[in-house]
């Protein structure tokens, strides 16, 4: 039990301190680095409250994923400047630091309602309609909860995520004039009639091509 | 205390035991690459050092050992040196849940087969990593067009590998090999197979695929600014990474331990020769492909992945699973 904590400490000492260095950072690609760490550190400790489907899914989605799209922007924009003159005594009127405030307060709350909640009601964990018994897997109760009670929300989010995907794309996409496309079909069905011309060449009088 | 440290000096010693010959084995294969490849061509391939040349990668690693490594000026320091790492670590630990035989497996955790795609889909960083570091154009783009390749790729594995679960009913990677022992997924799921084959081409950079170091285009990708053993690391990362999707593909198709059929001289053979025998076996076609397929286009490779692989792949999940509806072969009732 001892190792345990001492690996629960641990991780949870990177995630703390990674987290920190996300907000710290003066570098944008570092953040994004650090925030990699932090989302590791915290899938290790959900593998250790024995949720490893969780965990894993975590590594898979937010770190597979996720942040290298988030990496691709940093790097690509090149926000590392815009960033340096967020901090600097020359930014223009501090916009930001108003939204910022409103959304910390909102997780504030959060928080409290949650910790709350875990401290006034501490059984609250045994209320669940639904009990997990220990015996079957972690991937499996999950799938017998999600793919039952909590189907239409399920799909609901499901849907959700397809229209803001559909939606992304169409806000980006922008029709450009005089792009040449690969058709397959077209290469495919080609004979040899239309490639190639035979001509009878003149000589010193050349050969008119007609495009 | 004791009990505990007892327990550490075991896990080591099993962790030494797998290691050592996954090391020695990536140097071997790198021989084995250049052979195949040679031979195709007509050429020799490296036959001086040793009997067969089989000494070759040795002879490398002890070249790059030696080496001066260079660190450039303008490059970030401490994610330069960490990006080899990185990879060398990733392609490394995914090995820990590779089941050689009945019980014989490092970590048999449940969601085995999770740990390896999500281990996999973090061998980007590494790229990424050494490409941004490097502070120059040429790996920069290299690493741009890997990290994009890979994710995209990840993707049709993503959707391959759920219809491999579809027939097991569990995600622990013994549980389906133990599934296969009547009928190989090879043979229900053939396109499954060969998608998977080409994905995990595309997945670790290799020909057709290898447009993040296409050295006609990018002088080396993500790898030009390393030198000495830190490129050294890069290249026994890469072919650690080949072996391993060899030894997954033979675990999710072709059976992982077991023999091809339950007969006498078949089944005396211990189960982890089989094993090494299927990922030689994939591994040979790896390199069969890199000698004779020229470079895809990248706009070509975006294409194969996301609008001809990922419909396949999802149809086919459609396919097994109202197959197995249809028939009541659905696993875990």
């Amino acid at each position: 039990m001892i190792a345990h904590s001492v690996f629960f400490y641990i991780f949870s000492l990177i995630a703390i301190i990674s987290a920190v260095m996300v907000t710290v950072s003066k570098n944008t690609v570092h953040s994004v680095f650090f925030l990699i760490l932090d989302f590791i550190s915290i899938s290790c400790l959900f593998i250790m409250i024995g949720a490893e489907f969780l965990g894993m899914i975590m590594l898979i989605v937010y770190v597979g994923a996720v942040a290298v799209l988030f990496l691709f922007v940093v790097m690509m924009l090149n926000v590392a400047e815009q960033k340096g003159q967020w901090f600097s005594s020359r930014w223009d009127g501090g916009t930001h630091i108003p939204v910022g405030l409103l959304v910390s307060l909102i997780i504030f709350f959060e928080l409290i309602i949650v910790i709350g909640g875990w401290k006034y009601k501490p059984d609250l964990l045994n209320s669940l309609s639904i009990n997990i018994s220990s015996e079957v897997t972690n991937t499996r109760s999950i799938g017998n909860v999600l793919y039952t009670d909590y189907i239409l929300l399920f799909q609901i989010s499901g849907m959700i995520l397809l229209v803001a995907m559909i939606g992304a794309i169409v806000l980006t996409y922008r029709e450009r004039a005089g792009v040449k496309r690969q058709s397959y079909i077209k290469q495919i069905s080609r004979e040899r009639d239309e490639g190639v011309d035979l001509v009878e060449a003149k000589r010193s009088k050349g050969v008119k091509i007609d495009a | 205390m004791d009990s505990y440290f007892s327990i550490l000096f075991t896990e080591v010693y099993k962790i030494l035991f797998l290691l050592v010959p996954v090391l020695v084995s990536v140097a071997m294969i790198v021989w084995l690459d250049r052979r195949v490849w040679a031979f195709v061509q007509k050429r020799r391939g490296p036959n001086v050092v040793g009997p067969f040349g089989l000494f070759q990668s040795l002879a490398d690693a002890l070249k790059y050992i030696f080496k001066e490594i260079i660190i450039p000026a303008s490059s970030n320091k401490l994610v330069f040196v960490l990006a080899p790492i990185v990879t060398m670590t990733l392609a490394l630990i995914s090995w820990a849940v590779i089941p050689f035989g009945e019980d014989f497996v490092l970590a048999d955790i449940n969601v085995g087969i999770l740990y390896l795609f999500a281990v996999s889909s973090l061998g980007v960083y590494g790229i990424i990593m050494g490409g941004w570091a490097s502070n120059s154009k040429y790996p920069f783009l290299g690493a741009i067009r890997s990290a994009a390749q890979m994710v995209s790729y990840e993707v049709s594995i993503g959707v391959i590998i759920i219809n491999v679960l579809l027939c097991v009913g569990s995600l622990n990677l013994s549980d389906i090999v133990l599934a296969q022992q009547n009928l190989w997924f090879v043979i229900p799921l053939f396109p499954m197979f060969v998608i998977f084959f080409i994905s995990a081409l595309a997945e670790t950079n290799r020909p057709p695929f290898d447009l993040p170091e296409a050295e006609a285009e990018l002088v080396a990708g993500y790898q030009t600014e390393y030198s000495g053993m830190m490129y050294a690391m890069f290249w026994l990362g890469e072919y650690a990474n080949i072996l391993l999707m060899c030894a997954m593909g033979s675990v999710l198709f072709l059976g992982g331990w077991l023999s091809p059929i339950d007969i006498f001289p078949f089944n005396a053979i211990p189960g982890p020769f089989w094993l090494i025998f299927k990922i030689l076996f994939l591994f040979i076609l790896f390199a069969l492909v890199k000698a004779t397929v020229p470079r895809y286009r990248y706009d070509q490779l975006m294409k194969l992945g996301w609008k001809i692989f990922l419909p396949f792949s999802l149809f086919y999940v459609v396919l097994t699973s109202s197959f197995l509806l249809y028939f009541d072969l659905l696993p875990g009732k």
